[in-house]
C-alpha cells in the first residue's frame, strides 16, 4: 500500500493508454484539467471536443456521436455528469442504449475544500436507476484503469465514478482482470462480511485487522460494479458469514449500500448496516477531515461490524 | 420548380396530413397542431433532399433527421411511412399498447429513426453530435433537425447553438417551426423567445426565413443551406399551427389534443378535397 494515486488520474492515464488500441472520442465541459481528460486531449488533439460549461448538452452530443456508431467518452463532475444532467444521461444515452461511457471524477466528500454543492453523494443513486445503465466505482487506479477498458468493451452506456483525492493502490496492475458484474473477495472471513467501494474499500481492509485484534473474522469484498449488482456472491457471503456491513462515499440511501440490501432482502435477509454519508450534505474541509466528520473511516467500519455481529447473536 | 413536381409534394404532404389525424384520431391522444405545421417541409426533407433508403434504414453514410420536437411524432411517422419504411397501416397503432409506434420517437424501435426524442431541447445537441461525427469521420452525410419555437426556451438549445457554430458544423441544418403558439398560448405572451433570427445569427448562425408552406422557398433554403460553409444553418419557417385542417389552424388548443369522431371526420374531408384539388 505504498502508492497513492487518484483514480482521476488513472482515468485520464488510461484514455492515452487505451486511445492508441480503441477508437474513441472524448468530450469534456471546461474540466479537463481536473477530470484528467487534459492528458487525452494533449496526446490526441482532434478525437478531443470541450463542450464548455454546458454538461446537458454535452450528454446528448455525446448521444448523437454515439448513434453514429461512434464511442464516445463524456466527462464532468460527478455532480454535473449525474446531477445536473440527469435527464440527458436518462432520454438521451440511456433510453436509446448508446455507447456513452460517463467519466465522472470528483464523486463524494472528498472533493474536500469545495464543499457540499461539488460534493456529489448522489450519483450512484441517479445512475443506478436508469435502466440499461452499467455502474462502475473502482477502489484503485489499477481498477480504474482496467474499468476504463472494460467500459470500452462494453455494448452500452457507462458511468463510472472516480475520486479527487490520491487513495491507496490495492491490485497489481499485471494481474488484475476486471470483470463487469463481478465483485471480488479481498479477504475471507466468517463473522461479518465487509462490502466496500472505490475508496472505502482500502478502509474495509483496514477495519478488517481492527476487528481481527478482537477476535471477529471479517471477509472483505470489493464490489467494483454497482450494477449489475453480484446478487451471487453477496447470497454466498450473506449465507456464510450471516451478517453485512456496506461501505461507500455516497449517501447511504440509494447507493451501494441499499443496492446490497435490495438483493438480501430478496435472497438472504440477515443484518446490514450502512457506512456512508448520513443524508446529509457536504462541507468544506481537507479530505481526511471530511471522512472523519462524515463516519467514513475504518473506525467506523468496524464499530458497525461490531454491532452487526450482535444484531446476528441476538 | 416544375409546376408538376410542386403538386406530387403537395399532395405527398397532404397525405401525410391525413395519416397525422389518422394517427391522433385512433390513438385518442398525441399532437396535431405542430404535425401539421411541418408536413410540407417534411415532405420535402423526405422525398427530396435526405439521402436515406427505406429498405436500409440503418444505411451506413446515409444523411441523418433528427425530431427535436418529438412531440410531433405523428409528422414523422406518417412521413416515414409514406416513404415506405414501414407499412402505412401501423399508423392507426400509434400510442397504443404493444405498438412499435411509441408517442415519441424511438430510435431503437422504428425503422427510420435516426434518434430517441422528445423531451425538448435535447434532440439539436444530439444532431450536433451526429454532425461532429461526421466530420470527425470524414463523411459527407448531413444531419437535419426540426426544432420548436416553444422548445427554443429550453436553455440548451442555445447551448447547443454555440456548439455547433464552434465546431463549424455546416453540415447541420435545423429548421425552426415558428408557428408562434405552445401549450399555454402564444409564444410571445407566455416568455418571448423571439426574435429567433437575431438571436441565431448572434450564435453564428446562417439564418434563412422563408414560408414553411411553399415549395420553391423550402428548396432554395435547402439549397442555400448546403452551398454554406463554416457555420451551421437556421432555417427560420414561418408556419400555421394545425396547418390544412380549417379549425385546427392557428389554434393553440389543437397542440395537444386528438379531433373526437365528428371532428375527425370533418378533418378528412377538408384534406380530402385539398387533395382531389392538387
Amino acid at each position: 500500500m505504498a502508492d497513492k494515486i487518484a483514480t482521476r488520474e488513472a482515468y485520464g492515464k488510461a484514455l492515452v493508454e487505451f486511445g492508441a488500441k480503441y477508437d474513441f472520442l472524448v468530450l469534456d465541459a471546461d474540466l479537463a484539467e481536473a477530470t484528467k481528460t487534459c492528458f487525452f486531449k494533449k496526446e490526441y488533439p482532434d478525437r478531443f471536443f470541450d463542450c464548455g460549461i454546458a454538461e446537458g448538452n454535452m450528454m446528448s452530443v455525446a448521444a448523437g456521436i454515439a448513434a453514429t456508431g461512434q464511442t464516445v467518452f463524456a466527462s464532468s463532475f460527478a455532480m454535473f455528469a449525474a446531477g445536473r444532467a440527469f435527464e440527458q444521461v436518462r432520454n438521451s444515452i440511456g433510453y436509446p442504449h448508446l455507447n456513452v461511457k460517463i467519466g465522472a471524477t470528483h464523486a463524494g466528500i472528498t472533493v474536500g475544500e469545495d464543499g457540499a454543492t461539488h460534493q456529489c453523494n448522489e450519483d450512484l443513486a441517479t445512475m443506478r436507476v436508469i435502466p440499461g445503465m452499467t455502474v462502475l466505482c473502482p477502489a484503485d487506479a489499477v481498477e480504474a484503469r482496467a474499468a476504463v477498458e472494460a467500459a470500452i468493451n462494453h455494448d452500452g452506456p457507462v458511468y463510472m465514478r472516480f475520486g479527487r483525492a490520491a487513495t491507496p493502490v490495492l491490485f497489481d496492475k499485471d494481474t488484475y482482470v476486471f470483470k463487469i458484474g463481478k465483485g471480488i473477495v479481498m479477504a475471507d472471513g466468517e463473522d461479518v462480511t465487509l462490502v466496500a467501494t472505490g475508496m472505502m474499500t482500502a478502509m474495509a481492509l483496514e477495519a478488517r485487522e481492527m476487528l481481527k485484534a478482537e477476535g471477529i473474522d471479517a471477509a472483505v469484498i470489493n464490489l467494483p460494479t454497482i450494477k449489475p449488482i453480484d446478487a451471487e456472491l453477496l447470497t454466498e457471503y450473506a449465507r456464510k458469514t450471516g451478517c453485512m456491513v456496506t461501505a461507500e462515499e455516497h449517501n447511504v440511501i440509494g447507493g451501494m449500500g441499499s443496492a446490497v440490501c435490495e438483493v438480501l432482502a430478496e435472497t438472504c435477509p440477515v443484518p446490514t448496516l450502512r457506512v456512508g454519508v448520513e443524508d446529509k450534505f457536504g462541507a468544506s474541509g481537507k479530505v481526511m477531515e471530511m471522512m472523519e466528520v462524515y463516519g467514513l473511516t475504518p473506525a467506523n467500519i468496524a464499530e458497525k461490524a461490531r454491532q452487526a455481529v450482535k444484531l446476528k447473536r441476538s | 420548380m416544375e409546376q408538376s413536381r410542386k403538386n406530387e409534394l403537395r399532395r405527398i404532404a397532404t397525405t401525410i396530413r391525413i395519416g397525422i389525424i389518422e394517427e391522433v384520431y385512433h390513438a385518442a391522444s398525441g399532437h396535431p397542431g405542430g404535425s401539421l405545421s411541418m408536413a410540407d417541409i417534411m415532405t420535402y426533407l423526405y422525398f427530396e433532399k435526405l439521402n436515406v433508403d427505406p429498405h436500409d434504414p440503418a444505411m451506413a453514410d446515409r444523411d441523418r433527421f433528427v425530431l427535436s420536437k418529438g412531440h410531433t411524432s405523428p409528422v414523422l411517422y406518417a412521413t416515414l411511412a409514406e416513404k415506405g419504411f414501414f407499412p402505412k397501416e401501423d399508423l392507426v397503432t400509434f400510442r397504443h399498447k404493444g405498438s412499435y409506434l411509441q408517442g415519441h420517437p424511438d430510435m431503437k424501435g422504428i425503422p427510420g429513426v435516426d434518434m430517441s426524442s422528445g423531451s425538448l431541447g435535447l434532440g439539436i445537441s444530439s444532431a450536433c453530435g451526429m454532425a461532429l461525427s461526421a466530420k470527425y469521420n470524414k463523411k459527407d452525410y448531413r444531419v437535419y433537425t426540426v426544432l420548436g419555437d416553444g422548445e427554443s426556451e429550453e436553455g440548451q438549445v442555445w447551448e447547443a447553438a454555440m456548439f455547433a457554430a464552434h465546431y463549424k458544423l455546416d453540415n447541420l441544418c435545423a429548421v425552426l417551426d415558428f408557428n408562434g403558439l405552445q401549450i399555454d398560448g402564444p409564444i410571445a405572451d407566455v416568455i418571448g423567445p423571439a426574435p429567433f433570427d437575431e438571436k441565431f445569427r448572434a450564435f453564428g448562425w446562417n439564418v434563412i426565413e422563408i414560408d414553411a408552406h411553399d415549395f420553391d422557398q423550402i428548396e432554395a433554403a435547402f439549397t442555400a443551406a448546403e452551398q454554406c460553409k463554416g457555420k451551421p444553418t437556421l432555417i427560420l419557417a414561418h408556419s400555421t399551427k394545425g396547418k390544412g385542417v380549417s379549425y385546427m389552424e392557428n389554434n393553440c388548443a389543437w397542440h395537444g389534443a386528438a379531433p373526437k369522431t365528428e371532428q375527425y371526420e370533418i378533418a378528412i374531408a377538408e384534406l380530402k378535397a385539398q387533395l382531389a384539388s392538387i
